[in-house]
Order: structure tokens, then C-alpha cells, then sequence
């Protein structure tokens, strides 16, 4: 029982940042179609900068923790508005242009944005792994020696994750729903040549979907530094890979499905390596994902299509 | 000069879709306060022209003039924001959001918006939908749907509404509701109408003045009455309209 417990804290804190990343994916692809394989960089992209600014302000453990945190807060928010500036320029040169083309040309783009994002970080960064001492050590031991005297443990930083997320998926959801750029982005989503007879500048809105999709990775990305203490040039691929398959599980272009979706790809990959083996995690989280869409081809929470014409 | 210039002024207007020409040099205008409808068959251009006066797809060449200012080449979201509103072919209601959504849609970018006054206005209008207001637009009737459309175009209280065959596929009954409320509109409120329809006949009976379209040209215009009473009109368009 103290064995499950620990697997569902270490499962939930990884759903919780597939789940930050996965909402680029959905919302990307809910409103131009495409998938956009270049958004697990750009979360690489953000975890380096976070990185960046955590040295370069020499923020260490030893600071007293309301700087600490207050750093952190600082932090966080550079680093979301430099990231964001990467997802608008990638959306930018790569994708804007071909808008119109046929589909897999963005698609391509993509592929080759992910490529150049890469590269460029392994380039100016070095290829070796990045550590990081750890900034937020400790936490709560919830269990004490039971009989099998196994210690579940609930790290500060695990809770900072599941946290910052849940409060994030809170305040977008109501970005989505009640405002009016919400609006206008589901207005896009739904029918863009009407949205654009409406008044709403299209290209705009789906500039500001890639802005909130990368600032998001970049959240993502400093509480998977945070937790993991280590990055290098390569950590988008699998991150990205895995947030695509939760959005895809959640069913590709629903919010909720997303966070859902990464939530269970997060638990299933820690419940199988704890419960299994830790070599076969990434084939048990894909088999999920083939047994869910061959059975609900829509995603878990995808669109039902109850329209009359 | 002529002392009182058009609302919306189309001259020689030329639009391709590709290497297809679809507008071949089209003139018309609207005075304001006018009801003016363009009649034609199937593919003859009318929804092309509606489309291209909102700038998707820009004209080829030739100019098009709202209120005196020319609006050619503007993208499609400035044009919608200098008070032309339009309910397109096949209402493209968004059918994921709510009525009171797609309604607070048509009001998103329109300055001075007083959306409760509008809200008020369309529901007079339309009834059916104060009371579907919570429901999905993608679940409406196709009645209701096209009376959603209407509104949320009013929603920004334009001063030319640009209507794309508002009875295509519905009930005469529907019909007759939407061109008594397209009549009140100009009546009551001066709203200018440029109405596409290829029921010519309640068309024509509606408007002040017509235009019928051929191949992507202009082929006739006078006062509804005076096209209604055209034996080539009849025999092209009215056969069995006038029911």
C-alpha cells in the first residue's frame, strides 16, 4: 500500500508536466490542424533558459526561502517570456508562411524546426548533461517504517509541480472559457473564415495560441529541471513525444483530454516501472495509446460531432 | 458628383479562384437605407461577390467603396470591423459554442459595443433564440440556425448587413419570419440590406432595387417591381417561385 501511494505521487507529478506540454500540442492542433513537432524544443528550449537564469542569478539552496522563492518567481516568468518569443518566431518563419500549402507541408517544417532547435541549443550549450544542485531538497515522509518498512515520501518540489499545474490548468481553462481571446481562439478553432468575417484578426490569435503553448513548455520546463536536476539538448524528444501521445490520448484538440492525458501517461509510466520493469515504461504508456484509439478513435475526451447542417 | 454616394460602391470588380475567373467586371451599388438584392442561378458568382466585397478572396482588380473609403486589398477582419457585418452561405454558426456565445462572437470587435442593448434587439427579433440561449449552436434547426446567423451579424450594430441566401433549405414559414424580419430591420432601425438570394421571387418583392448576375456579370438591374414584371426574369428565375 505505501509502495502504491509513492508510484501515484511520483506518477501524478510526471502526468502533471506531460500535461503542461501536451496543451501546446492541443491547442495548436485544434486551431490550424497541424502538429506542431517542433513544441517539445521549445519546452527544452525554456528548461535551458530557466537553467541559464537560475545560474546566472546565482540562486542556490542556501538562499533564505522567501528569496528564494520570490527568485524562482522571477525566474519562472523571464524565462516563460523568452520561450514565448521562441514559439511566436517558430510559428513565424516555419509555419505562417505555408499556411495555405498543402497539409504535410507544415508538418515538415515542423519535423525540420525541431531539428534546427536542437542543434542550435547543442551547439551554444554544449552537448553534455546539464545538472543542477538541488534548489528545493526535502519534503514530508507520510509513512514511517511500516512492516515492510517501506518510507513513502512527498518532496517540496513534487508538491511546488502538482501545485503550480493544477493552479495553471485553473486559470487556463477560464482563459478558454470566459474571456474574449478564449473566445476568439475557439472561434478559429471552429470555423477561421468566419472568425475572420467577424472582425477577429486570425493570424493573430493563432500567434498568441503558440505564445500560451510555449509559455506553458517553459513552466513545464523549469519544474522538470527542479525535479530532475539534469537537462541536456535531447530531453524535448521523449518529453515531446510523450505530451503528444497524451494529447492524442486525451483526444487531440480538448484541453481537458490533454490534461487527462498526461495524467494517465504519467501514471501508467510510473505505475509500470515500479509494478514491471523500467526498460519496457515508454512501450507500456504507447500501448495504452494504441489500445484507446483503436477502441475510441476520438481520444478519451475528444469532440463528439453532434452537428446539424 | 451625385450629392449622396453609396454606402457600398462596387466598380469592375474581377476575382479569380485560382485560374477560374468568377466576377468578370461587376458594378453595382447600395444606397444607404436601401434593401438591394442580387438574383441569379446556381454558380453564377453572387456568393463570390458577397465574399470578395469582405476581402476573401481580394479582387483581381477593380475597386470596392464603403462610405466613400475603399476597402480593396484590406484584409478580411478590417473590413468586418467598419461596420459591415455578414451572415454567410451555410450560416457557419459555430457549432461547439453556445447561442449566447456565437451572439457575444458577432459583438467581440465592434467598438462602442453596447451588447445588451443588441442582445435585447435580436431577441425581439428572434424569440427562439432568447429562449435556446444556453444551447449549442451545432444543435439548433436549420430555422434557427439562419435566425442565429442574422443576429449575431446585428450583434455589432453595422451599418450595411450583407445577407447570403438567408431561406436556402428552409420552411416558407421560416422564410416568410426572416424576410419580415429583414424588412423590420430596414424599416425600423435604417439598416441597409444587401441581400444574395436565389429565390428571386420574395427577393424581389423585398427589396428596393435588384441585380441579376450571369456568368460573373451583371445582366439586368431596376426597382423589384421592374424586374419582377420582365418576361426574362420570370421565365429565368420565377418559374414556380411565386408560391
Amino acid at each position: 500500500m505505501e509502495y502504491f501511494l509513492q508510484q501515484l505521487i511520483n506518477g501524478v507529478t510526471l502526468g502533471s508536466i506531460y500535461g503542461l506540454i501536451a496543451i501546446g500540442y492541443t491547442m495548436v492542433y485544434g486551431i490550424i490542424g497541424m502538429i506542431n513537432f517542433a513544441h517539445g524544443d521549445i519546452f527544452m528550449v525554456g528548461s535551458f533558459l530557466s537553467l541559464i537564469l537560475i545560474v546566472a542569478f546565482g540562486i542556490t539552496a542556501s538562499l533564505p526561502i522567501g528569496l528564494l522563492i520570490l527568485a524562482l518567481i522571477g525566474v519562472l516568468i523571464i524565462s516563460m517570456a523568452l520561450t514565448s518569443v521562441w514559439g511566436w518566431t517558430v510559428e513565424r518563419i516555419a509555419y505562417r508562411p505555408l499556411r495555405g500549402s498543402f497539409r504535410l507541408a507544415p508538418l515538415i517544417t515542423a519535423i525540420g524546426a525541431s531539428i534546427a532547435l536542437q542543434n542550435f541549443v547543442q551547439i551554444s550549450q554544449g552537448a553534455r548533461n546539464k545538472p543542477l544542485q538541488p534548489l528545493i531538497p526535502g519534503g514530508f515522509t507520510l509513512t514511517e517504517g511500516s512492516d515492510d518498512g517501506f518510507i513513502v515520501q512527498l518532496s517540496y518540489s513534487q508538491i511546488l509541480i502538482i501545485v503550480v499545474t493544477t493552479l495553471l490548468m485553473i486559470g487556463f481553462t477560464l482563459l478558454i472559457n470566459k474571456t474574449s481571446l478564449g473566445r476568439a481562439q475557439r472561434a478559429c478553432e471552429q470555423d477561421r473564415k468566419m472568425a475572420s468575417l467577424l472582425g477577429i484578426n486570425v493570424d493573430r490569435t493563432i500567434s498568441l495560441t503558440f505564445v500560451m503553448g510555449a509559455a506553458l513548455a517553459a513552466v513545464a520546463g523549469l519544474l522538470f529541471l527542479l525535479y530532475y536536476g539534469v537537462i541536456d539538448f535531447y530531453i524535448g524528444f521523449l518529453a515531446g513525444v510523450k505530451a503528444f501521445t497524451a494529447a492524442v490520448l486525451g483526444g487531440i484538440g480538448s484541453l481537458p483530454g490533454a490534461m487527462l492525458g498526461g495524467l494517465l501517461i504519467g501514471l501508467i509510466e510510473t505505475f509500470w516501472s515500479g509494478y514491471f520493469s523500467v526498460e519496457y515504461k515508454d512501450v507500456a504508456a504507447f500501448s495504452i495509446l494504441a489500445i484507446v484509439l483503436i477502441f475510441m478513435p476520438e481520444g478519451l475526451l475528444g469532440k463528439p460531432e453532434v452537428e446539424k447542417v | 458628383m451625385s450629392t449622396s454616394q453609396p454606402l457600398l460602391d462596387v466598380r469592375d470588380v474581377v476575382t479569380h479562384y485560382g485560374k477560374i475567373v468568377a466576377l468578370r467586371g461587376v458594378d453595382l451599388s447600395v444606397a444607404s437605407g436601401e434593401i438591394v438584392t442580387l438574383i441569379g442561378a446556381n454558380g453564377a458568382g453572387k456568393s463570390t461577390l458577397m465574399m470578395t466585397i469582405c476581402g476573401s478572396p481580394k479582387a483581381t482588380s477593380g475597386q470596392v467603396y464603403f462610405d466613400g473609403e475603399e476597402i480593396t486589398g484590406l484584409p478580411t477582419h478590417e473590413i468586418m470591423r467598419k461596420s459591415i457585418a455578414q451572415s454567410p452561405e451555410g450560416r457557419r454558426i459555430f457549432p461547439r459554442m453556445s447561442v449566447m456565445e456565437n451572439l457575444i462572437m458577432g459583438a467581440e470587435t465592434a467598438s462602442n459595443a453596447d451588447v445588451d442593448g443588441s442582445l435585447q434587439r435580436v431577441f425581439d427579433l428572434f424569440p427562439r433564440l432568447k429562449e435556446r440561449q444556453n444551447q449549442r449552436g451545432g444543435t439548433l434547426s436549420g430555422g434557427e440556425q439562419q435566425m442565429l446567423a442574422i443576429a449575431r451579424a446585428l450583434m455589432s450594430k453595422p451599418r450595411l448587413l450583407l445577407l447570403d441566401e438567408p431561406s436556402l433549405g428552409l420552411a416558407p414559414l421560416i422564410v416568410k419570419q426572416i424576410f419580415d424580419a429583414i424588412r423590420d430591420l430596414n424599416q425600423g432601425d435604417g439598416l441597409t440590406v444587401f441581400l444574395v438570394e436565389q429565390n428571386a421571387y420574395h427577393a424581389l418583392k423585398l427589396a428596393h432595387r435588384g441585380y441579376v448576375m450571369v456568368n460573373g456579370k451583371i445582366t439586368m438591374s431596376g426597382t423589384g417591381k421592374e424586374l419582377l414584371a420582365r418576361d426574362d426574369v420570370k421565365a429565368a428565375y420565377l418559374e414556380g417561385g411565386a408560391h
